[in-house]
């Protein structure tokens, strides 16, 4: 019986103990998502063979007040290169994002997820989080924050992104 | 019965870990001024440094602005 509801007891406690989202990892190929509410692209499938930028923000979210004049600059320098910065925001009311929006608008393609559905795919652990996929339609990496020291190594890395070949 | 009354336990042991915490994106609420401690933010930034200097506390202390995303 002790060894049974032993078992019992810590398999149960495993088994609720909160599971968090797997985070995606460089390496794997991008989760499949829709782009609701772009003007562009309606699903991230559309954009294979472009670097694409993700970018999950969120009105509140204080270091995306930073990240999107930044994020301007890097869709006006490089998109006729193929880099395509899509901004994901999380916002749960439209209106946050859209006063968000009024202040700091956006050059490059927007898509709107209020329940997060496609931050649970990609397993968001921070605001901001930003993701870079190459042209294979692969995760090349994963960044969470947005602080002035990012900006340079963003940049090479997109850069870079921009350099490798298609497969 | 004693089986059911061992699931109780084990859930009631469980207690709030069966629940999970808000994701990041959910935390727009906590994210507003009204949710922080409210005192001069000078003396905030120094009461944070203290902690983390001291205790390598950090967290509580409201979510948005931190720069690094994690809170």
């Amino acid at each position: 019986m002790k060894l049974y509801e032993g078992t019992l007891a810590i398999g149960l406690c495993w088994a609720l103990a909160a599971g968090s989202a797997c985070a995606v990892d460089a390496g794997q190929p991008v989760p499949q998502i829709e782009l609701v509410g772009s003007t562009g692209a309606k699903k991230l499938s559309d954009l294979q063979g472009k670097v694409v930028y993700i970018d999950f923000w969120a009105s509140w979210c204080g270091p995306c007040r930073q990240s999107f004049p930044w994020m301007n600059d890097m869709q006006r320098k490089y998109g006729a290169n193929g880099l395509q910065i899509v901004g994901i925001n999380l916002d749960a009311k439209r209106i946050d994002a859209d006063q968000f929006l009024s202040q700091l608008p956006a050059q490059f393609a927007l898509a709107f997820d209020a329940k997060g559905e496609s931050a649970k795919k990609f397993g968001v652990k921070g605001m901001p989080t930003s993701v870079l996929i190459g042209k294979d339609g692969k995760v090349l990496l994963t960044h969470q924050g947005f602080r002035d020291e990012d900006r340079k190594a963003l940049e090479d890395m997109l850069i870079a992104a921009m350099a490798a070949k298609a497969n | 019965m004693k089986k059911a009354i061992s699931a109780a336990c084990v859930l009631v042991l469980a207690g709030c870990s069966s629940l999970s915490p808000p994701q990041a994106w959910e935390k727009g609420n906590l994210a507003k001024p009204e949710m922080t401690m409210g005192s001069d933010t000078l003396d905030e930034r120094f009461v944070q440094h203290i902690y983390s200097s001291k205790e390598n506390a950090s967290g509580g202390y409201g979510v948005g602005g931190g720069g690094c995303g994690c809170n």
